[in-house]
């Protein structure tokens, strides 16, 4: 101890104190701090990260800048997570074609590898929502009535009463949820798409999620069920008037020409 | 000789025949109306198809009343549907999701219901508009007209009580749109809002107090107007359009029974069979997917039933204007498109009566007009068709914007530019249209119709041979008669001294030459051109 007492005042002391101070912020930090989820295989990750950086430099760059700082074109990806970047590029929506009010889903052409490289170097840029396991999406079990309700509460005012979609402003639009996967619903209300608010996980936990996505598969999938006939698009009373003028009214007018035309006459020959 | 007493014999039929005879006179009753003659023509069919669509609505309704819980109390439901298990509704919700599933039949009759309430009140609109376009609605039948168009107003309303009763969460949205358009009323409007609902919106009473109206009391001032129309329709006789030996005095066509009897009976059952097929093939109103009725949740795409689309389409392209004074707030962007609401109606409802003051015509019309006849009249029909329809698309603003890939920005402020320009341009083109098909009628009256034969004359011109036309078509191309525009009458009393004109006679000689005037109508071919151009051996 004598000896630590007798070198305090030793020019470098103060940088030593320094070091061993971060060292011990940053070791606490590392031991505390919530575990990355591919932490285990370093090496692999950074090598992910590298060629998603490739990628990112071809597709993304030109909007969303060279490190996702963003510009006038494409917003920051800095904290945006691997999530988001999944839903966006597998969906198609990413990179975009075109400039326009919303840019909409086309054929995807990245491999999965691909997309998942993407994803680590649009995440190495700042912590955000990871792509969900599936046994956080899968809706399999989950309570549909419960989900029924969780959806009229937050999704209806766009998507429509059975996720059909809704006009938004200026051209934009929700869209119509038949078709989506549970993967991209469960990422898109975890990262809030383009016009989409996001319900991270302290607003709505993962089993709501999951039930909101029992619903939407309930009613509103290729093989929903449609107790009543033709759903007619799920799109409520204009798309019932239309049909009931040109079919129900259409039909009944064609009958009163026919009748109107088969009338009684004085027997001929 | 053959009375009941006479001949004890007589057959059963003819007995209790006689029987009824004695206490409500049928026979006289019968000899009077059942040989009654109605002419025949499709589009005297449309009130027959609003008739009995309506007939089907009634009885409908009544196997639904048998399992319909008319309470806002709240229950948890429990039946067959699973994606509404365990959610909280009102009784209302709930007894009508049982009738869709758990009850026999009940979801057919359901959409048996709302369907014919749609094709009922298209019919309606279509009969309104034929008898609109024929003049069918001059004397005597100004009465009868305004029967029909409460009819039509009494089955939006029907209409609109009769969805609203479910509870679901669309219906619920079209009930807090009613009671934002009734706050939107200044002074009262908070008054009227309280007492119709019972209290703050929505209550435990609307559903209840909706269901009084649209099972008792609009039904039955509906059925006494059927009544009333039908009578009418009897004591005035049907119009029919103008033929070889139609006057202004007799109907030409088909008795009563038997033709009439059995036409119409086989037309009731055809378009309850077409109804019932609609209801088995489509869906309507699935109050299962949309939910029930939570003032805190919303879906995009609310609309009402097609008849209440242009309210609708009124509120959702009025700018959001308010004024605020004195710490009240008027809200314009509400309260006008609830005064706009009923003089869409009424602008068509007072035609006849501004028709009838232009012409100044006071004697009886049976015979009906081809529309083209009367180009001002057919105009101003099309017009307001126009503008009912734009406001329609106005209603429906995000489904046009998401199935047509447009902007609803777009389209609303197309919409309320369309909604001062479209009737104007609707109106001039209808007229311009009608005039041509005037003087294609006058051309093939005088010169007879395109045989599609061409002559090679010696000198080698071609030229295409028209065949006159029969002695018939010509009645029926000629037989409407023209008004001449009204003078404004002398301008000099008789003792020579200046009249005043008033504002209403200036204004009507106006409107008079703009129906009548000069290059409002072609004058039909006379008897002497005719003459002129038949006798000598010349075409044209």
């Amino acid at each position: 101890m004598k000896k630590l007492s007798a070198r305090r005042r030793h020019p470098l002391a103060a940088v030593v104190v320094l070091l061993l101070a971060l060292a011990a912020t940053g070791g606490l930090y590392a031991a505390f701090a919530p575990a990355d989820k591919a932490q285990a295989d370093t090496a692999a990750q950074s090598l992910n990260i590298d060629e998603g950086k490739k990628l990112y430099d071809v597709g993304c760059a030109s909007c969303h800048g060279t490190g996702g700082q963003g510009s006038s074109d494409g917003p920051s990806l800095v904290g945006v997570g691997s999530a988001a970047v999944d839903f966006q590029v597998s969906t198609g929506r990413m990179p975009a074609k075109q400039p326009g009010p919303q840019i909409e889903k086309k054929a995807n052409t990245y491999s999965n590898k691909e997309i998942s490289q993407l994803a680590a170097y649009v995440a190495s840029l700042g912590a955000g929502p990871g792509i969900p396991s599936s046994q956080e999406y899968d809706p399999a079990g989950s309570d549909v009535a419960k989900g029924g309700e969780l959806f009229r509460t937050n999704c209806t005012q766009c998507h429509n009463f059975s996720g059909e979609g809704g006009a938004l402003t200026n051209g934009k639009f929700a869209p119509d949820l038949e078709g989506v996967s549970a993967k991209h619903i469960y990422e898109a209300m975890q990262t809030g798409p383009q016009n989409m608010p996001s319900f991270p996980d302290t607003t709505m936990p993962s089993a709501q999620k999951k039930q909101i996505i029992a619903y939407i598969k309930t009613v509103n999938a290729s093989q929903s069920e449609s107790p009543g006939g033709l759903s007619l698009g799920g799109l409520g009373p204009v798309s019932e008037g239309l049909f009931a003028w040109i079919f129900g009214l259409g039909a009944l007018i064609a009958v009163a020409v026919w009748i109107a035309a088969h009338t009684a006459k004085a027997k001929k020959s | 000789m053959s009375t009941a007493e006479e001949n004890p014999r007589a057959a059963a039929g003819e007995r209790i025949a006689d029987w009824a005879d004695g206490r409500l006179g049928i026979y006289s009753l019968a000899k009077a109306n059942m040989r009654k003659i109605f002419p025949d023509h499709w589009s005297f069919m449309l009130g027959e198809v609003s008739l009995y669509s309506f007939i089907i609505i009634i009885l409908t309704g009544v196997y639904l009343t048998l399992f319909f819980h008319p309470s806002m109390n709240e229950v948890v439901y429990h039946g067959s549907y699973v994606p509404l298990q365990g959610i909280r509704m009102s009784e209302a919700f709930n007894s009508t999701v049982n009738i869709s599933f758990d009850v026999r039949g009940g979801l057919l009759v359901r959409q048996i219901h709302h369907w014919a309430a749609l094709i009922f009140l298209a019919a309606m609109f279509v009969h309104m508009m034929r008898v609109f376009f024929t003049g069918a609605f001059r004397k005597p039948r100004e009465v009868n007209w305004l029967f029909g168009f409460l009819l039509f107003v009494l089955g939006m309303f029907t209409g609109f009580t009769g969805y609203s009763l479910p509870d679901d969460l669309l219906s619920g949205t079209g009930v807090r749109f009613m009671e934002g358009a009734i706050l939107s009323v200044p002074i009262v409007g908070t008054y009227l809002s309280m007492f119709l609902y019972g209290g703050e919106f929505p209550g435990g009473d609307f559903v209840s107090r909706f269901y009084s109206i649209h099972i008792l009391l609009l039904p039955g001032i509906m059925l006494g107007l059927v009544a009333a129309h039908l009578i009418l329709v009897f004591y005035h006789k049907h119009t029919q359009f103008a033929g070889p030996g139609r006057t202004e005095k007799n109907v030409v066509g088909m008795p009563l029974l038997p033709i009439y009897i059995a036409k119409a009976g086989g037309f009731f059952f055809l378009v309850f069979g077409l109804i019932a097929m609609v209801a088995a093939i489509a869906t309507i109103n699935p109050i299962w997917a949309i939910g029930p009725y939570r003032p805190d949740q919303v879906s995009t795409g609310a609309q009402p039933d097609w008849y209440m689309g242009f309210s609708e389409g009124l509120i959702r392209v009025m700018p959001g204007w308010e004024i605020n004074f004195a710490g009240h707030t008027l809200v314009l962007g509400v309260f006008i498109p609830l005064v706009v609401f009923p003089l869409v109606l009424a602008v068509i409802a007072i035609y006849p009566f501004l028709e009838a003051w232009v012409t100044g015509d006071r004697r009886e019309h049976h015979i009906a007009d081809r529309p083209r006849n009367a180009p001002t009249r057919t105009a101003f029909g099309a017009a307001w068709i126009s503008w009912y329809f734009v406001l329609l698309v106005g209603g429906g603003n995000d489904i046009f914007a998401t199935h047509f890939h447009l902007s609803i920005n777009s389209i609303t402020w197309f919409v309320r530019v369309s909604f001062f320009v479209v009737p104007v341009l609707v109106f001039l083109a209808t007229k311009r249209v009608c005039m041509g098909l005037q003087r294609r009628d006058a051309e093939k009256v005088l010169h007879g119709r395109e045989s599609g034969l061409i002559k090679r004359l010696p000198h080698g011109e071609f030229v295409e041979v028209h065949t006159p036309l029969e002695q018939g078509d010509l009645h029926r191309l000629t037989a409407h008669e023209q008004y001449a525009p009204l003078a404004v009458g002398e301008t000099t009393d008789e003792n020579g001294v200046e009249r005043r004109l008033g504002r209403g006679e200036k204004l009507r000689a106006k409107l008079s030459k703009g129906y009548y005037g000069e290059g409002n109508q072609i004058p039909k071919p006379t008897a002497e051109e005719y003459e002129e151009i038949t006798s000598g051996h010349g075409h044209h």
